[in-house]
């Protein structure tokens, strides 16, 4: 992130409630282009919550979003992501019925050219050879013309679902706790996964409680505590350590957010 | 592509439409051994499309509605309400070509009317879909005795039940209407973007919403189908019986959804076949018709299709717990 370009992504002030509970109360976050963004925080921090507000699914009572230094409004998912801005949420939101390809351009599809396309007969061929391509790039080991997604693993669903956000993302893709339900190998394929979206221009942001796996892959860590950042810190100088500090307040002696 | 061919196969013999087809050839083959004289031949074969013809197109409607994990129990009042609206305006009308497609027109829209009703019911104001349709399902009914005051309308156009009792090549009209309607419903499920958002709803209306599908208005527009296709259902027995069938109607909704669900949709939502629905709505009809040129008793028949509906759905949750767990 150089300073003379803004972020692809910037929230300022953000406030949520929830009734008399405030999720969110000022919090502000930043994604730099190409840039893998930890966020962490203990439960009830207002991680769900912000990544809710950012991509649609919630809109705040108060504060910014910038996108590329634009200010924006999303009033749905849809929306959002026609600003390139796409979410894995923790249940996936796969149709468990519906095969890999379908799944992935669900409100996508890609229709027949002329007539038949306008009649909105589907182009399944274009479709799956396109899907075979993104779960190729992404070492997804599921093929396009598998069956319906509720017979495929935990991991497998899981690449289905980054796969169709990454196929649409073009600017920022949310992973809220991306590797909570998984083991030891599919976790590491979803962090290769991470890298690989990296390497394509797009900017990750990864909710997650493992301190070591944010250190392997994030460049910075935001922290959040009762709604508010309260600690940036860059991946590369950081101890896990100073990550847990930050996430507890055991480390309060730096004042707060002296570095933002 | 080898492997392809096999899975597409594997996919095939597990479906649990397959197993209903097969099913379905077995009663053929053991009516057929059983009276190879008065079973197997053209006249009969004409007379079990005829009686299969009307509720095929109720329960194609009903297989859409199904599949979005709905249920529509007022597609047999709507179907007496389209046929009575539609009867009333050729009465008014004439006999004339103009009479009877205005005739039509008015029973499908009414159809489509009380469907999209259903819909908004069930999409916008959040209401079980079970009880909107039962809700319905008194209302169509209602309106359409206090239209008629009870008494059917026969005074259907001479040249209308004449076309519903005819034929091409040798196939009587009313089952070629309703096999242009399975295929056009069948091509529209399984191969266009409506189908697949049909089918996507059904598996998880959430995450369709998040995917950009606009979630309320699709359903609205497959309750309307259900509808229009009762209309249209209605107008056809018009046709065929020359008479709107006030009091004869009143189990047409069980009936398609018994064919739906023997066919391999699964009222959980997400999955489903029209091909599996004509092979489910042909399954009591052949029965039936089995049985009564046996000379067996025909109500056994409803013994049979209530075993075989109750498998039907109980190979589903297997198959879906199989799945999850």
């Amino acid at each position: 992130m150089t300073s003379h370009t803004p972020p692809v992504l910037e929230a300022r002030g953000i406030v949520k409630r929830f009734g008399h509970v405030e999720a969110l109360r000022g919090a502000d976050f930043t994604v730099g282009q190409g840039e893998v963004v930890a966020l962490m925080g203990d439960n009830g921090a207002g991680k769900s919550t912000l990544v809710k507000a950012l991509s649609g699914v919630l809109q705040p009572d108060g504060g910014t979003i910038l996108i590329q230094g634009e200010e924006v409004h999303f009033h749905n998912p849809v929306e959002a992501r026609e600003h390139g801005v796409e979410t894995v949420y923790q249940d996936l939101a796969l149709a468990d019925t519906l095969n890999p390809t379908a799944n992935l351009f669900l409100g996508r599809e890609l229709r027949r050219k002329g007539v038949l396309g306008r009649l909105g007969v589907l182009d399944n061929r274009a479709m799956r050879t396109k899907a075979a391509e993104v779960f190729a790039t992404l070492n997804v080991t599921v093929r396009a013309d598998h069956g319906a997604v509720g017979n495929l693993s935990g991991g497998q669903r899981q690449g289905v679902a980054v796969s169709r956000a990454v196929t649409w993302a073009h600017r920022v893709l949310f992973l809220d706790e991306p590797t909570a339900a998984l083991g030891v190998q599919q976790t590491r394929n979803v962090l290769d996964m991470v890298r690989k979206v990296r390497d394509r221009g797009v900017s990750v942001v990864i909710i997650s409680h493992s301190v070591p796996e944010v250190l392997e892959v994030a460049d910075r860590i935001e922290v959040f505590r009762l709604g508010r950042r309260v600690a940036v810190l860059q991946a590369a100088t950081t101890s896990a350590l100073d990550v847990v500090a930050a996430i507890t307040g055991a480390g309060d002696t730096t004042p707060e957010g002296a570095d933002l | 592509m080898n492997t392809t061919v096999r899975d597409r196969w594997t996919a095939v013999r597990s479906h649990p439409t397959t197993s209903m087809l097969v099913v379905l050839l077995g009663i053929l083959l053991c009516f057929s051994l059983l009276s190879p004289e008065a079973f197997p031949t053209p006249g009969n074969a004409r007379s079990i499309l005829s009686d299969a013809a009307i509720l095929l197109v109720v329960a194609i409607g009903a297989t859409y509605v199904i599949i979005t994990a709905g249920i529509d129990l007022s597609v047999g009042s709507v179907l007496v309400f389209s046929s009575v609206v539609g009867a009333q305006t050729m009465e008014r009308l004439g006999t004339g070509p103009v009479a009877i497609g205005l005739g039509l027109l008015v029973s499908v829209l009414a159809g489509a009317a009380w469907g999209a009703l259903n819909g908004i019911l069930v999409a916008k104001a959040q209401v079980p879909a079970f009880v909107v349709t039962l809700g319905t399902l008194g209302a169509a009914y209602g309106a359409a005795l206090i239209l008629t005051d009870g008494v059917d309308v026969r005074a259907v156009p001479p040249a209308l039940v004449e076309f519903g009792s005819g034929r091409v090549l040798g196939i009587p009209t009313l089952v070629l209407t309703a096999a242009a309607v399975a295929i056009v419903a069948g091509l529209a499920l399984s191969a266009t973007v409506f189908g697949r958002h049909t089918y996507a709803i059904g598996a998880n209306p959430e995450s369709a919403r998040r995917a950009g599908i606009n979630v309320e208005r699709h359903l609205i527009a497959v309750y309307a189908v259900a509808g229009l296709l009762a209309g249209l259902a209605g107008f056809m027995s018009l046709a065929r019986y020359g008479t709107t069938t006030i009091a004869g109607q009143a189990t047409v909704n069980l009936q398609a959804i018994t064919a739906v669900v023997i066919g391999g949709t699964s009222l959980f939502g997400g999955s489903g076949w029209v091909l599996g629905t004509a092979i489910g709505v042909f399954i009591p009809i052949v029965l039936r018709n089995g049985f009564i040129v046996q000379g067996v008793a025909p109500y056994w028949q409803y013994i049979a299709v209530g075993s075989v509906l109750i498998l039907a759905v109980y190979v589903d949750q297997r198959r879906r717990s199989r799945r999850l767990g």
